[in-house]
């Protein structure tokens, strides 16, 4: 009884003051999610003021909060939207994957962490976090520029990549080595192909079974659904994640509008426990040590980001401005970096235990400045600059005497 | 339609449609998954980049679209004066004391008996296309007649028939 009193008092506070960081976080027009990162460090291990009663509570909402934001990062697309992006922006889908994996890849390989922490390293600077990126877009009034489908399309292949890496970290990371981790990733193909065919079949059928009309018969049945195929698919070893993406994209039409609706309010709570739960692993006095590397693996994956969103601008017959613009957007790294740091602190065999705390700090640096370095392209002396590098490439006119 | 419109997907947003104008500017409309839409303008010195976002609500893009539509129909009416020889083009207003005032168009026989087609009738700013023989005619309707000189003729005396009641 006692223990349950004190639960209750420990989630309630801390609830309550990630209430009050995310209204700060609006104030100033930023991401919550380093707030969040920050008041877990602040209440987990070694932090100022331990949680104890509450831990059990807080890893079972984690679990829950990242099969939330899979299913809502599913239903933002339909499988015929997937399918149909997949050949069109596959040659930046590859860009990005060169240039933002291998540099965390062979971070970890320089820092000596070993092969499994380098996987999941890679991981970690590859993806763009979809949330805060879309967010950033509708703040500084870019959803119509002529740059933002191939952003989208960027974090729509990094999406889909994410459905067939995931299943290889989790293997890896249970130790299970090369050869079960190959058949954790065929199972991992077959289900994606299996799902985006059904879907864009028959996804009207799926969706048909789930009717649109009764709310709470669709929370319950959305809910249900997601967190069963996500539970099995974790038993199949191909990560609990992945199997909540694919139910996202199977539902389409009203039911998936309505989902979303539904869903957001349970999300934004479990998504916020996720983040405080994984700082609440991370201990701070871990975090001094990795503050440099993060720095410096921040400074370097921001600009080959920077790099994709060029290259990918440029081969869509975007301008200048608009190439920078594309460029500086997809800096930000979040939510995705930490589920997969995330699978690697749960797992098993623990890889290397500073990897958590880089991976902490390298989502608090890249959240924090990536919004506003997506500023730069629309202040003045940039825009100064652009004009005057393009000036200097003209050839310039031979001056007729007369 | 000679204009060249490109429709690209947005991904987890919607759809954005966008067309140059002759004059150079390019202008678009996003249209969002859940219902709603923005009328975007481009910056001229920088074509990708929006610089104006409007939304629009339900009524507000059906209204400007009427508009739009409607400028465009009188338009397109102008230019069959030049595309036809010997076509012409005529509004005609309805006289106040005209006889087919509140009464059907099929009465004025107009086709069979000056080969001229009324095409379009504007009314308090409206642009009414091909009215069928029951439309009943108003104070105030201006009709927009299609034929050769004699059959404008013909319909505007026809038109100015006084009402005998009257």
């Amino acid at each position: 009884m006692h223990e349950t009193t004190t639960l209750l008092v420990e989630v309630g506070a801390l609830l309550l003051l990630l209430g009050l960081l995310g209204r700060l976080s609006r104030r100033f027009g930023v991401s919550p999610i380093p707030l969040y990162l920050l008041a877990g460090l602040a209440f987990g291990h070694g932090g100022l003021l331990p949680l104890n009663a509450s831990e059990e509570f807080f890893a079972i909402g984690a679990e829950i909060g990242v099969i939330l934001l899979l299913v809502m990062l599913g239903l933002e697309y339909s499988a015929n939207e997937l399918v149909g992006n997949l050949r069109s922006a596959a040659p930046a889908g590859l860009i990005d994957a060169v240039l933002n994996a291998l540099p965390g890849f062979a971070f970890a390989l320089l820092l000596g962490w070993g092969w499994v922490a380098a996987v999941v390293l890679a991981g970690v600077t590859w993806v763009s976090s979809s949330g805060v990126i879309a967010k950033v877009l509708g703040d500084l009034g870019r959803v119509g520029n002529r740059e933002t489908p191939v952003i989208l399309s960027v974090l729509v292949i990094e999406d889909l990549a994410m459905a067939l890496y995931l299943p290889l970290v989790t293997a890896l990371l249970a130790g299970v080595g090369f050869v079960k981790g190959g058949i954790a990733l065929a199972v991992a193909v077959l289900s994606v192909v299996v799902v985006l065919t059904v879907a864009i079949r028959y996804g009207h059928l799926i969706s048909a079974a789930l009717s649109a009309k009764d709310p709470e018969a669709l929370l319950l049945g959305v809910l249900g659904l997601t967190l069963l195929v996500a539970g099995v698919a974790a038993k199949l070893q191909v990560s609990a994640a992945v199997g909540a993406f694919l139910v996202g994209i199977a539902l389409s039409g009203p039911v998936a509008h309505h989902a979303t609706e539904l869903l957001s309010p349970l999300r934004d709570l479990f998504a916020a426990v996720f983040f405080v739960f994984f700082g609440l692993v991370t201990d701070p006095l871990d975090m001094p040590p990795v503050l440099l590397p993060a720095f410096l693996l921040a400074v370097v994956t921001m600009g080959t980001k920077l790099a994709t969103g060029y290259l990918a601008a440029r081969r869509a017959g975007i301008a200048e401005p608009g190439r920078w613009r594309a460029g500086f957007a997809l800096t930000p790294r979040g939510e995705f970096s930490i589920v997969i740091a995330g699978l690697a602190v749960a797992a098993a065999y623990p890889v290397e235990p500073r990897l958590a705390a880089l991976a902490t700090a390298y989502v608090l640096i890249t959240v924090v400045t990536g919004p506003m370095l997506a500023r730069l392209p629309d202040l003045p002396w940039f825009k100064r600059w652009l004009r005057r590098r393009a000036a200097a490439r003209r050839p310039v006119p031979v001056g007729v005497a007369d | 339609m000679r204009v060249r419109v490109e429709q690209t997907a947005l991904p987890g947003i919607g759809v954005r449609h966008d067309l140059m104008t002759e004059s150079g500017r390019r202008l678009g409309v996003v249209s969002h998954r859940n219902g709603r839409r923005d009328l975007v303008l481009y910056d001229p010195d920088d074509p990708d980049s929006c610089q104006h976002d409007i939304p629009l609500t339900d009524d507000e893009a059906e209204a400007l679209a009427d508009i739009l539509g409607a400028s465009l129909m009188l338009g397109q009416l102008a230019g069959l004066r030049d595309q036809a020889a010997g076509l012409l083009t005529e509004q005609i207003a309805i006289p106040a004391g005209s006889r087919y005032v509140g009464r059907p168009l099929g009465d004025t026989k107009a086709r069979t008996r000056t080969s001229a087609s009324i095409v379009a009738v504007l009314r308090q700013g409206e642009v009414i296309v091909s009215p069928d023989p029951t439309f009943r005619f108003q104070a105030g309707d201006v009709v927009v007649v299609v034929g050769t000189r004699q059959g404008l003729d013909g319909v505007t005396a026809i038109l100015a028939e006084a009402d005998p009641d009257g």
